[in-house]
Order: structure tokens, then C-alpha cells, then sequence
């Protein structure tokens, strides 16, 4: 395993030479990838052999530089070895490849990311909300979004001063 | 006509079965055969399933969001809500989360104890998908008598926390009681009597002439095709593969046990079935190897900063009411950092992913739940099969609507 790790790092290392990589304080393997070569990078660690796609997920942090990012856990079952991707999105420009090429159950999970943070999945067959109702016109998981929506009038009682 | 290809999926369809007239069938939101909120658009043509266009998020609660603002033992409840046949797994899965965060060792005993907890309750979860599937073919008895068996299993959750359904059990760092014997003799009854009626289910459904006729063949699913679904838990090994997180990942001390996972080759619905029927025996076994060995020692991790002190010494020590209110208040630092711990749910790998920035609430909290990932094969397994198939092989993927919508 741990040959196999080394090579799976030279691939990473090979397709994205700004690739950063940390072994984080639970042994968990965290990439951080640009975003024109996370397609290429999955699609080689596919051929060898990451053939389940754990998650794909997203995180939003306003006070960094680039505020969004796609987080990607796929799993390496002959191997049993499990890495996490990274790739930060800038907020002008939120496009990433879509994976569903690649793996059929990344649809969902792109769709839930897009309905969640907006952030746009190119070539994917059918990004659309998942969760939350069709004529929503925000993406309620970013920062900027309190819990409590803002939007909301039922909740205004003059006579109680608020 | 033409565009649909029907042989792709079900080649036991011949072209005379097809008379050309389509019609849109709403399947859902509330069908009584649905076992939740489900709705499918389908495109029949007589009873065939031309393809079909499933919609959720009909109980979408926000659970992501709303754990942004709780402290993390009051995430503990919102976790009930998502897979509620087996709450005590998502409960465990999520304290164990926490505990990897702040890197808490756990006592032995606490691993045992969970492990009879979370074997419980992939007990009741199978319980349920397996009798509900005799409901689905006609077979309403088996149902009735193993949701006695059902009941018996949430008596023994109501011993060890005194909840039966969203069941909020222990805390991060252990249990908030010790197992009180009152639970060791109910567990020891239903460990002497459940396998006998459980057999008397099994006699009447996985070698009855009808059921398998009516389950063997119906929406099968290829292990490339679910590897490529990201399919887990039973699905998953139903269709041939032998992936299970409690031997992949061991937690909890699972690398104890000697137990077998079983797999299936078709993955289809009859596979599920046996799928789950042998690993409801493999979790009996589980069980009583805990029972066994449960090794001496104390019911929670030595966490004072987590773990809240019992009541009587807030009343009477310093300490404990220090660290009782730094715990209800939030006040606790929790390192800064990110973790991913998934759990064998009922349905599969139910993975955490917690983003903290050190506050006293997560600052990204994601759920990786296993329906929601797999129930989007659902048309591609019922495309080309008859509409009563449908209504099958979605009960025997176990949907649950709470996990898939969260």
C-alpha cells in the first residue's frame, strides 16, 4: 500500500505539478489540485483502480482568497486506500468539470453541490436544483445566507416591536 | 417507439408485450406502495416501465445548514432524522466523528457496547426493508410478526436511553448510563428467542416457489453498473461486491469480531433480500461475541472537557460545574481541522465530513448518505420491468426518505 501510494501521488504529482499534498493529523491523504487538471487527475487515478467515488461535496469560506471549494473522496478497493481532493474555485469563475463521465453516481451529488453553492458543473446532463423547490434564486448553503431567512415576512409582528 | 431501447435493461421483454400507446404515470408523492414520499414520473406503455424520472426532496429539512448553528451534542438529534430505522447507527457514527475531531481514546467497553447498539439496530433496519418486500409480493404475515420482533429491539433501545424510534443515544465520548440489567436479560431473551421466529420468516419466504419467482430477476443491477452508482451496504454486496466499511475501515473495534459478509451475484431484488437475511444472522453473532467478551472498565472516554459530569457532582464539586456549563455553553475549544468518518449504516457507508474552525458549532457539516447516492440508479434498474416490479425493487433498495432528503 504504501508503494501504491507513492504512485498514486506521482500521478497526481505528474498531471498538476502546483499539486499540494498533507497527510493530516487522522493519516487521512488531502490533495489540493488546480482546477483544469482535477478531470485528468481522477480519470487516471480511475484507471488505476479508484473505481468508487466516495462523495463529492462542496465548503464555502468567505474570507479566503478563493471562497469556494469542491472537496472529492474516492476509494481504491483493491488497494483499500481512500484519498481526499481538494480543488478551490474562485468566486468570479464557479466552474469545475463534471465527474458523471466518469462515475454515474456523481450526478446527484453534483446536482445537490449546484443547488447548495451554486457553483456550475460543466458537462453535466441535467444540472438542475435537487433539494430545494425549482424557483428558489439563491444558493442557501453559502455563508452569506443566515439560518434564519431574511426573506421571510410571516414572521414580522409590529405590535411586538420586531 | 424506436429511441427506447427496452432490450438495454430487461431482455425477457418481447415486442408484442409493447402495443406503441404511451402514457405518463405519476407514481407518488404519496402512494400508498412507496413506504414515504417518493414521487416518479413514469412512462408506461401498458405495464411496461419506459423510463421513469424520480423527484425528492419532499421532506428536505436543511439538516446541513442547521447544524451550523448547534453545538455538536445538539447535532446528535438532527442525525435521528436521516436513516429513522436505525437512528442509533447515525447517532454512533456521528459521536465517533466528534471523537476522531478531538482525538478522544475510547475505552474498550464503550466500543463493545456500541457495537451491540449498532447490531441492534442493522437488525431492526434489515427487519423492516426484508418483511416490507413480503408486503410488496402479498405476503402480509411475515410483516406483522417481525415488527413484534421490531418492538422487542426498541424495548431494549428504551432500556439503554429510554427513547424507542429517534433514539438520541449516548453522547460524544460514550454512554451517558451503563447498560442496566434490566437490558442484559431483555437482550438475553431476544438473543434466545428472536432466531426462532426469524427462522419461522425465513422458512416462509426465501425458498417459497411464489416469492422467488416473483423477486429473481426483478430489477437487477451489475457490480460495475452499482460500483459505478457508488452503490453501498447491502445493494452493493447484493451486486457481487464485498465492500463493507465495518471491515474496509474497522471502528469501533469491529477488527475484533469474526463475522461474514455476505454477498450476493445478481443484484437483484431476491439478492437484497438474501443479503439481508444473512447479515441479520451475522449480527446476531456480532452480538453475542460482544456480549461474551465485554471487557470490564468504564461506560464513557475520560473527556471531562466533552463528556458532561454526572448531575449530583454539579451540584456538589467545582469541577463539574465548571465543565457542565463550558459544555452547555459552548465554551469548549474543539481543534481546528477536517475529518471524514463514514459508518456500515443499514444502507451502507453513511459518511460524516465536518469542517471545524475551532467555534463551538461545526463550520461545514456534510452527511454522505447512502440513498441518496444509490436511488439515482432507480430508473436504469426498473426501466423495461412492469410497474408492480417497480414498486418492489424500490422496497427492496430500502429508500428512506429521511436519509435521502435530509
Amino acid at each position: 500500500m504504501e508503494n501504491f501510494f507513492i504512485k498514486v501521488k506521482g500521478i497526481i504529482e505528474a498531471a498538476d505539478d502546483s499539486a499540494n499534498y498533507f497527510l493530516d493529523n487522522w493519516n487521512e491523504h488531502n490533495f489540493t489540485v488546480s482546477k483544469s487538471s482535477i478531470f485528468d487527475i481522477i480519470k487516471a487515478l480511475k484507471e488505476n483502480g479508484f473505481q468508487y467515488l466516495v462523495d463529492i461535496t462542496g465548503a464555502h469560506y468567505p474570507d479566503t482568497e478563493n471562497e469556494y471549494q469542491i472537496v472529492y473522496h474516492i476509494h481504491n478497493l483493491t488497494e483499500n486506500l481512500r484519498i481526499r481532493l481538494k480543488v478551490n474555485l474562485d468566486s468570479k469563475k464557479l466552474e469545475v468539470p463534471s465527474m458523471v463521465s466518469l462515475y454515474d453516481g456523481a450526478n446527484w451529488m453534483e446536482r445537490e453541490t449546484f443547488d447548495f453553492y451554486g457553483i456550475s458543473f460543466t458537462n453535466h446532463p441535467n444540472l438542475t436544483r435537487i433539494l430545494n423547490v425549482d424557483d428558489m434564486d439563491y444558493h442557501p448553503m453559502r455563508k452569506e445566507y443566515k439560518l434564519e431567512d431574511e426573506t421571510r415576512t410571516d414572521k414580522s409582528d409590529k405590535y411586538f416591536g420586531r | 417507439m424506436s429511441e427506447l431501447d427496452l432490450n438495454q435493461q430487461n431482455t425477457a421483454i418481447s415486442s408484442e408485450t409493447i402495443d406503441g400507446q404511451i402514457a405518463t404515470l405519476n407514481l407518488g408523492p404519496t402512494h400508498p406502495a412507496t413506504h414515504g414520499i417518493f414521487q416518479n414520473i413514469l412512462q408506461v406503455d401498458g405495464e411496461r416501465i419506459l423510463s421513469a424520472e424520480q423527484t425528492v426532496g419532499y421532506i428536505h429539512r436543511a439538516f446541513e445548514k442547521l447544524s451550523e448553528r448547534r453545538p455538536y451534542n445538539q447535532i446528535t438529534p438532527i442525525t435521528d432524522r436521516l436513516n429513522y430505522c436505525s437512528s442509533p447507527i447515525n447517532n454512533i457514527g456521528w459521536h465517533m466523528t466528534v471523537e476522531k475531531l478531538i482525538g478522544a481514546e475510547l475505552p474498550k467497553r464503550v466500543d463493545y457496547m456500541r457495537v451491540i447498539v449498532m447490531e441492534l439496530a442493522r437488525i431492526a433496519d434489515h427487519l423492516v426493508c426484508n418483511s416490507v418486500i413480503g408486503v410488496d409480493t402479498g405476503a402480509l404475515t411475515g410483516f406483522t410478526y417481525m415488527f413484534q420482533e421490531r418492538e422487542k429491539i426498541y424495548d431494549l433501545y428504551e432500556e439503554i436511553c429510554g427513547a424507542r424510534l429517534t433514539t438520541n443515544v449516548g453522547r460524544i465520548g460514550g454512554f451517558d448510563r451503563d447498560f442496566s440489567p434490566g437490558f442484559y436479560s431483555k437482550l438475553n431473551e431476544f438473543l434466545k428467542e428472536f432466531p426462532k421466529r426469524f427462522d419461522e420468516f425465513s422458512s416462509m419466504l426465501e425458498r417459497n416457489r411464489i416469492f422467488m419467482d416473483r423477486c429473481i430477476g426483478a430489477g437487477p443491477i451489475s457490480a460495475e453498473r452499482a460500483l459505478s452508482y457508488s452503490f453501498a451496504g447491502p445493494n452493493l454486496r447484493a451486486a457481487g461486491v464485498d465492500f463493507d466499511v465495518r471491515v474496509m475501515k474497522p471502528y469501533s473495534s469491529y477488527e475484533d469480531f469474526n463475522f461474514e459478509i455476505p454477498v450476493g451475484s445478481d443484484g437483484d431484488t431476491y439478492d437484497r433480500f438474501m443479503v439481508r437475511q444473512q447479515e441479520i444472522r451475522e449480527s446476531l453473532k456480532i452480538i453475542q461475541q460482544a456480549l461474551d467478551n465485554m471487557p470490564e472498565g468504564k461506560y464513557h472516554a475520560d473527556i471531562p472537557d466533552f463528556y458532561l459530569p454526572p448531575k449530583e457532582e454539579v451540584y456538589s464539586s467545582m469541577e463539574a460545574l465548571i465543565y457542565h456549563f463550558k459544555i452547555i455553553m459552548g465554551e469548549t475549544a474543539i481543534p481546528k481541522g477536517e475529518v471524514y468518518h463514514s459508518v456500515e449504516g443499514g444502507n451502507g457507508e453513511l459518511g460524516y465530513y465536518l469542517v471545524s474552525d475551532g467555534g463551538r458549532t461545526p463550520y461545514r457539516l456534510h452527511f454522505r448518505r447512502p440513498c441518496f447516492i444509490y436511488y439515482q440508479a432507480y430508473p436504469e434498474m426498473i426501466k423495461g420491468a412492469l410497474l408492480s416490479d417497480a414498486i418492489l425493487t424500490m422496497s427492496s433498495m430500502n429508500v428512506i426518505a429521511g436519509e435521502l432528503d435530509a
